[in-house]
């Protein structure tokens, strides 16, 4: 193979240090082993080329495949899965029951959990104790699945793991800047350890989030939507 | 069929005709030929059955298999391509690069559409002249899709109609309807012409034509339920 055809071949992956939604890509290719280029983007000054891998929705992550774009975090992990499926461990399982379940839990954690911990990471007053009920409410929901089990997918991580994994550093973040649990061991115990499990696995101590940058961004955030909204 | 009239049919459905995420459903059932029940649920009031279903977000559609219940309309889509593997015609492609893709297109039209229907349709405040323009962009990303994906073919899928021609195509009734309740064009000729095209072989299509009704019936619709959502939908569906 000749050097352009070796680059194209490179696995890429554009992404941006705070994004969670990055990590869970990186923390896939690690399982799988999967060696690849990485790209940091300023996204106030977001390069051509990711403008033209993603012209959608324009952001990270976007990983790129025999010089062919994938963007969506979740889209990018079951391709993931399916493009190396011979390769280190499955990120979905087999059964077609419990992919659905599996599926069926990340959106739970997209659309349904997401919303109110963002709101009560991002207001004050009556808004924000209405948005912390609102999440304790879906957490309870989350516990009982998961019902003392290691992990989401049991004993080894999977595609719930990876994608509600960010949880376990970001929500001890914005305890420590809100000055309030949100995930207490006499609430939401399974949760508990299951974040430590999560941040404890190998893939992640690898390759863990840059906590100290990320908690001086994420009170520059909390900060900018209270002045936005006073 | 069942010769025991005390056992519940292995496939049943739980849904309501004018969703189109219970019409994805019924189209991935009839494409793979799986027999199965259909369930009809009463506008404003939520079946047992359902609500012990789907107890988390108590919504339709919801598939009972051997009554193990799954939600999600494209949860569910891929799941019905995934047990019935050995039926022709395959829902996702086989290339992982093209499902990639497909998947991509089909969160985004769940991002676009239903909310920016619910604005034109008058069940949810928002602002007309924005969301007819945002769904025309949609649109016009999607008829560049098309050309790339179906490669000349009739359909995103190809020969056949696939997981993203669902995706969509379960929203052209709807799309219809509002352009007639707003008095809007979105699926323009002159503008996608080869959506346009595809919309009506989608609709023509064997396994849809029986469960994707014309424009009116889902305007009726609109008219008969219109003041039971005042601001906020409060249909049972996802």
């Amino acid at each position: 193979m000749d050097r352009q055809e070796e680059d194209e071949d490179r696995v890429k992956l554009f992404g941006f240090w705070a994004s969670p939604y990055v990590y869970k890509v990186e923390w896939a290719l690690r399982i799988k082993d999967i060696q690849s280029d990485y790209i940091e983007e300023d996204l106030e000054n977001k390069s051509d080329q990711l403008l033209e891998y993603n012209p959608v929705h324009k952001k990270v992550p976007v990983l790129i495949y025999q010089g062919k774009p994938i963007a969506e975090s979740e889209v990018i992990l079951e391709f993931i899965d399916e493009a190396w499926k011979h390769c280190g461990d499955r990120i979905l399982p087999e059964d077609p029951h419990e992919r659905a379940m599996a599926r069926f839990w990340v959106r739970f954690g997209k659309d349904t959990l997401s919303p109110p911990i963002w709101k009560w990471f991002t207001t004050q007053g009556q808004e924000q104790e209405a948005a912390y009920a609102a999440a304790v409410e879906q957490l309870q929901i989350l516990e009982k699945e998961l019902d003392g089990k290691r992990f989401f997918a049991g004993e080894k991580m999977g595609l719930v793991d990876l994608s509600l994994g960010p949880f376990s550093y970001i929500i001890p973040i914005y305890e420590e800047i809100n000055g309030v649990k949100l995930i207490t061991e006499e609430k939401l115990p399974s949760l508990l350890a299951w974040m430590g499990n999560f941040l404890n696995s190998s893939i992640v101590r690898e390759h863990p989030p840059p906590m100290d940058k990320l908690k001086l961004r994420c009170q520059a955030i909390r900060e900018a939507f209270l002045k936005n909204t006073s | 069929m069942s010769s025991t009239k005390e056992e519940a049919p292995a496939v049943r459905v739980l849904g309501l005709w004018a969703s189109p995420f219970v019409i994805r459903v019924l189209i991935a059932l009839r494409l793979k030929g799986v027999e199965h029940e259909v369930l009809e649920e009463v506008v404003g009031k939520k079946s047992e059955l359902l609500l012990r279903s789907n107890p988390v977000h108590k919504k339709i559609p919801v598939l009972l298999h051997h009554g193990k219940p799954i939600s999600e309309s494209l949860i569910i889509v891929q799941y019905i391509d995934e047990v019935w593997s050995s039926n022709a015609p395959a829902i996702l492609p086989a290339d992982p690069y093209v499902r990639a893709v497909e998947r991509f297109w089909a969160q985004y039209i769940d991002d676009k559409f239903p909310r920016g229907i619910r604005i034109l349709k008058g069940t949810v405040d928002g602002n007309k002249d924005e969301i007819v323009e945002q769904l025309s962009t949609a649109l016009q990303l999607l008829e560049e899709a098309f050309l790339k994906l179906s490669n000349g073919k009739h359909y995103f899928g190809g020969d056949n109609i696939g997981y993203l021609d669902i995706a969509l195509g379960s929203h052209v009734g709807w799309v219809r309807a509002v352009e007639k309740i707003a008095g809007v064009q979105l699926l323009d000729a002159a503008k996608v012409p080869h959506l346009v095209a595809w919309a009506d072989r989608f609709c023509a299509h064997p396994a849809v034509v029986d469960v994707l009704p014309s424009a009116d019936r889902f305007v009726e619709y609109s008219v008969k339920y219109g003041s039971f959502f005042p601001t906020r939908p409060s249909l049972p569906t996802e």
